[in-house]
């Protein structure tokens, strides 16, 4: 390595001066400017995760107004248009607005960490993808607001939502939407294969990787793979309705079937996206509380992968009533069955870890608990409606709106409240309220399951999904009253977890670098952490690696101390490869935000607006790409 | 144990609270024909193996609970090998059994598909197209003297296959009476097909089950099974053009039909009133219901409906037609007089 | 100055809203009889899109074809017999014209007839691009009314 007169190595300063060189050099400042400009993982992180929880909010207040409507027959407080408005948008919003984007941030703020590193791959990128996701939602809401939310869906089939019965600009802002969110997605999946492939901690070989990272991993190739068929689909959609192309149509060639192939394509490796993460939350969760190594690591890794590849598979068991042949629809009740054995032995695996444990049944683990019994009601669920002849009888019914939800919220939901409170301490420094936590969790159980196992026997009876309102006299009067006070408890519970985390942000517990004593590198940094992550690198012998190393973490020196740098190692062993700058705070990703997201915006009302919108994306393309900067290019 | 034993006990089991689902109209685990009873036999048999599942699985944890030495002072350590080699063969064994289960649901539904949706041969077809929001039906028969339409019922004789052709006139709707049969889409362009045959007499809801707009809601329709004479008299009769009518009221009433705004979407055979977009009103005082199953055919309701379809069913295609409340009631004594 | 440029983002968005929520209105209860002026029919865009419905169901296409006239004059170019105004055409509709026009005024509720003329205003692209419909799920005779280009200002024609 050539040496330049002026550079500043970490071995030559001691820990503290370190310290505080390289938070000055990775800090954001706490300005206006500062929170536009910032590239840090972390920042954007949290400013993701915070907005996807107000995502959530936003979601679960329609559900709400949908439960009081429902929760008695011929009830007359919103009607028709509002109501299927009010579906359409808690479905949107909570699978493109909540559910994927936090699975995926969750990871954008820790992957980096438990993988010993200062950022994400691309941290410009990463501003960028929240910039978009942000202006996509603000956008589909406000058009909610002025009565042109979408009302066809949330997976939106044609010719409902195509150019003469969806009336109207509300599908337009549906699938300029998508646009948003996919593109979005599709940064961070890129973020993350990178960073996991090529910014790992000396000596984190491939299987000394932590499960959770190895989730996120296998989520970023599906979303790599699945998000290109929506972004097809809304465009073609979109120009249907804009321009008039025949893709849909089928008195011109087109087919609506096309566009339940390509939506579910993308839609049933979707849930995935949401599901997958979490189990990576899980895999993180019960060796810290268990005080044991995780069994089966092998296994869970291949199930991981395995879930990914067969998700792709799937697709078609959402339109089993379509009048597919029967053949083809059978191959994919198989397919559908098979994927629940990579879920089976991951479950299989928890369980046996936690046989032998040394059990701590504080909040995340109580929340994994909950999980493996509501997830497990859903994927049993699941399997029944996987049958093709049980499912004529089931599909658009309650039954599958009780299904999807055990799953999601079971399965997605609950890890991710407890990873709320096992990483909570990480992120802010102190620890959330136990008791408080106790009481979340059991409000949580509890209206959850009233509020969704009788929708069981609701689709049983003959109620089908998205009706507004159901006579008096069809018997269903009665457990939707249930269902709905059980939704109202299961709002409880997520106030219960506000006010615990307003009142541990002011006077929580203050939580040490490692509460949990967990093994995993993220716990052997400050809580919070610092801007740089590490002061030195980390060097991993062993898939815990502080709990091989409980006193001191070897380290790697050789570091520049005077500029933002990240290690890039070998793919499969991590030995180190390269010394690379990391990008200064720039308020180009955001410019580039605000263009593109104009543009796609004017796309809505006219195709000009992509012709016109290019010239600002460009610019600000160029601003972004300009070299130099970079003490490397200098030297 | 035979698969009706599984059935009974589970039924016992899980239907206490919820004992409707069993038993009620538009209910998929009432079958009344013997595809629909094919398939809740099946549902019932994958109830009882995942309800199995799951209890092993909610035994496991409270095991592990069970179990559990809570300690906060022991180094986290990991399982011997003699240990590692126990799991192991039983999370293997787990696995494989898992998919032996799943193998034989897998075989099952294979099985009961081959048995639901074997052709048969068929004595009746009926064109059902959806509409928004309501149903179309078309008895078809080669002679085109013997072919009608009507609307919303759907009257089939028991015991005789009866092809049902499902159509859409405009966006995809779901023909569903989960008592007979699975449901199918009814997709614009495409034509699906269903054979379903009623064991027992009676009277059979149904609902669209594929969201369609604002009013998916209130898209129902009923099946009559009749014995075959019973239909054969209902058949013949829907041949008939409606009585020409007698009472002076009912006379202004069908004159306010044929001369005004009914006439432009409705039909009525034998009189001049051919109206092809919306329902075929021709034997309307012998339906059951008005506006696909939203309110019971009576007097009041009908001129409830006349005097503001809109306030009953938002968004529905028919317009609120001013008229004179007495200019009504004789339009709703000429309507309930079409049977 | 930033001040002025705060007003003036303001006034756009506005304007941006209220324009959407007239278009995107679905008014299910019928307005009073009588109703002298049909305006604001021809910027909604669900009433349009009934009117289309509505020409389809009445054959208006019989004479009219979809829009390009047959027995009847052609309704999206800017030749209007009896002027192309959105009353004017309701005045059409609903009492009929000399030499074949019937009157639907006891065929069809006003507020039908005025669903169908804002349609007919959107033929010649009267209309928003963003309030005239889409092209149908069906076979193509044409562009879609919204992609039509503006036919120019209306030319009154004499009655015959």
């Amino acid at each position: 390595m050539t040496k330049c007169a002026s550079e500043i190595r970490d071995t030559a300063l001691d820990d503290g001066a370190l310290s505080a060189r390289l938070a000055h050099i990775w800090g954001t400042p706490k300005t206006f400017w500062g929170f536009m400009t910032t590239v840090d993982h972390k920042e954007i992180g949290r400013r993701y995760i915070v907005t996807a929880l107000f995502f959530l909010l936003l979601g679960g207040l329609a559900a709400v107004v949908m439960r009081l409507q429902l929760g008695s027959p011929d009830n007359k407080l919103v009607g028709p248009d509002l109501y299927n408005q009010l579906f359409t948008m808690h479905g949107s919003t909570m699978m493109f607005l909540f559910a994927v984007p936090i699975m995926e941030t969750i990871a954008v703020y820790l992957v980096p960490l438990m993988i010993g590193t200062r950022n994400v791959a691309f941290p410009r990128l990463n501003a960028f993808s929240y910039w978009v996701y942000l202006f996509g939602g603000l956008m589909l809401w406000a058009a909610f607001f002025v009565n042109t939310g979408p009302d066809a869906g949330w997976f939106s089939y044609v010719p409902l939502a195509g150019p003469q019965y969806g009336i109207g600009k509300r599908s337009d802002f549906w699938a300029q939407m998508i646009t948003y969110t996919e593109l979005s997605g599709l940064a961070v999946a890129v973020e993350i294969i990178v960073t996991v492939f090529k910014m790992r901690a000396p000596g984190m070989t491939l299987d000394r990787i932590p499960l959770f990272v190895w989730a996120a991993l296998v989520t970023a190739f599906m979303i790599l793979f699945a998000m290109p068929a929506v972004m097809v689909s809304s465009t073609m959609l979109i120009l249907d309705r804009l321009v008039g192309t025949h893709f849909f149509n089928w008195a011109e060639g087109g087919d609506s079937l096309l566009w339940q192939h390509l939506f579910w394509f993308f839609g049933h490796p979707e849930v995935y996206f949401i599901f997958i993460p979490a189990t990576g939350i899980v895999s993180a969760i019960i060796p810290a509380f268990t005080r044991r190594r995780m069994f089966g690591y092998v296994a869970l890794v291949l199930s991981l992968i395995g879930t990914g590849f067969l998700a792709f598979g799937l697709w078609v068991h959402h339109m089993f009533v379509t009048g597919l042949p029967r053949l083809g629809e059978s191959f994919f009740t198989a397919s559908s069955m098979a994927v629940a054995i990579p879920s089976g032995i991951q479950i299989f695996c928890w369980i046996a870890t936690l046989w032998d444990g040394k059990l701590r049944l504080r909040t995340p683990l109580l929340f994994v608990f909950g999980f493996i019994v509501n997830f497990v009601i859903g994927g049993l669920s699941g399997v029944m409606v996987a049958s093709v002849p049980i499912d004529t009888q089931v599909h658009d019914t309650y039954f599958v709106v009780a299904h999807f939800h055990y799953v999601l919220i079971g399965g997605a939901v609950f890890p991710l409240l407890g990873g709320i409170y096992y990483w909570f301490p990480k992120f802010y420094g102190r620890m959330l309220n136990e008791r408080l936590g106790r009481w979340n969790f059991w409000l949580a159980m509890i209206g959850f399951n009233l509020a969704f196992f009788p929708m069981h026997i609701l689709g049983l009876m003959g109620m089908p999904r998205r009706v507004y309102t159901y006579p008096a006299e069809m018997g269903w009067g009665g457990l939707n009253l249930l269902s709905t006070v059980g939704a109202s408890i299961f709002v409880l519970s997520f106030l219960v977890l506000v006010l615990n985390i307003i009142r541990s942000l002011r006077s929580g517990e203050i939580a040490g670098d490692n509460p949990w004593d967990a093994g995993t590198l993220e716990w052997a940094a400050t809580s919070p952490p610092e801007p740089q992550n590490f002061s030195r690198i980390p060097v991993v012998t062993d898939r815990e690696p502080l709990w091989q190393n409980p006193e001191t973490l070897p380290v790697i020196g050789g570091m520049h101390a005077d500029r933002r740098e990240i290690l890039v190692s070998t793919l499969v062993e991590a030995t180190p490869e390269v010394l690379e700058s990391s990008p200064q705070a720039t308020i180009w990703p955001f410019i580039a935000a605000m263009v593109t997201s104009v543009t796609l915006l004017a796309s809505i009302f006219t195709p000009w607006a992509i012709v016109w919108g290019a010239l600002p994306v460009g610019i600000a393309l160029t601003g972004w790409f300009w070299p130099g900067g970079e003490k490397e290019d200098e030297s | 144990m035979t698969a009706g034993r599984i059935r009974s006990v589970v039924q016992l089991a899980t239907c206490s609270s919820a004992l409707q689902a069993c038993s009620g109209w538009q209910s998929a685990l009432d079958p009344h024909s013997q595809t629909a009873a094919h398939l809740a036999g099946l549902f019932w048999f994958f109830t009882a193996i995942c309800a199995i599942v799951w209890v092993l699985v909610v035994a496991a944890l409270i095991m592990v609970l069970r179990r559990r030495r809570e300690s906060e002072s022991v180094l986290p350590g990991d399982d011997f090998p003699h240990q590692q080699r126990r799991k192991a063969i039983i999370v293997g064994s787990l696995t494989a059994i898992t998919a032996i289960i799943l193998t034989v649901l897998t075989y099952m539904s294979f099985y009961a598909t081959r048995e639901i949706t074997w052709p048969r041969k068929h004595v009746l077809t009926v064109k059902v197209t959806g509409q928004q929001w309501w149903w179309q039906l078309d008895y078809q028969n080669q002679d085109p003297s013997q072919s009608f339409g009507t609307a919303n019922e759907l009257h089939i004789p028991v015991g005789q296959p009866v092809t049902v052709d499902l159509e859409a006139a405009d966006v995809i709707h779901s023909f569903w009476v989960p008592n007979l049969i699975g449901k199918q889409d009814m997709i614009p362009g495409r034509k699906n097909v269903l054979t379903l045959r009623a064991d027992k007499p009676g009277l059979y809801r149904g609902q669209c089950a594929e969201f369609c707009g604002l009013q998916h809601a209130h898209m129902s329709m009923f099946v009559f099974a009749e014995p075959p004479a019973a239909f054969e008299a209902w058949r013949r009769h829907q041949l008939e053009p409606a009585a020409t009518p007698g009472a002076p009221q009912r006379i202004t009433g069908m004159n306010i039909f044929v001369h005004g705004a009914c006439a432009t979407c409705h039909a009525v055979g034998g009189t001049d009133a051919d109206g092809q977009t919306g329902p075929n009103l021709t034997h309307f005082a012998q339906r059951a219901t008005i506006a696909a199953g939203t309110l019971r055919n009576t007097p009041a309701n009908l001129s409830r409906w006349l005097a503001d379809p809109q306030a009953v069913k938002p968004g529905t295609n028919m317009p609120q037609v001013p008229m004179s409340p007495a200019d009504r009631q004789a339009l709703v004594a000429y309507l309930e007089g079409l049977k | 100055m930033s001040f002025a440029y705060a007003k003036a983002a303001a006034s756009i968005m506005a304007s941006l809203l209220l324009v959407a929520c007239e278009r995107e209105q679905r008014d299910f209860q019928t307005p009073s009889s009588g109703s002298p002026s049909g305006d604001h029919y021809q910027r909604d865009a669900y009433d349009v899109a009934q009117g289309k419905r509505l020409f389809n169901w009445m054959n208006c296409s019989g004479c009219h074809s979809h829009g390009g006239g047959g027995m009847g004059p052609a309704l999206m170019d800017n030749r209007w017999i009896y002027g192309g105004k959105i009353q004017q055409i309701y005045q059409s509709i609903h009492d009929g014209r000399r030499n074949g026009m019937p009157a639907w005024k006891h065929r069809m509720t006003d507020q039908q007839i005025w669903q169908v003329a804002a349609y007919v205003r959107s033929m010649g692209r009267y209309l928003r691009k963003d309030v005239a419909p889409g092209r149908d799920d069906a076979m193509q005779s044409g562009k879609a009314e919204s992609r039509r280009e503006r036919a120019s200002a209306i030319v009154p024609s004499t009655p015959p």
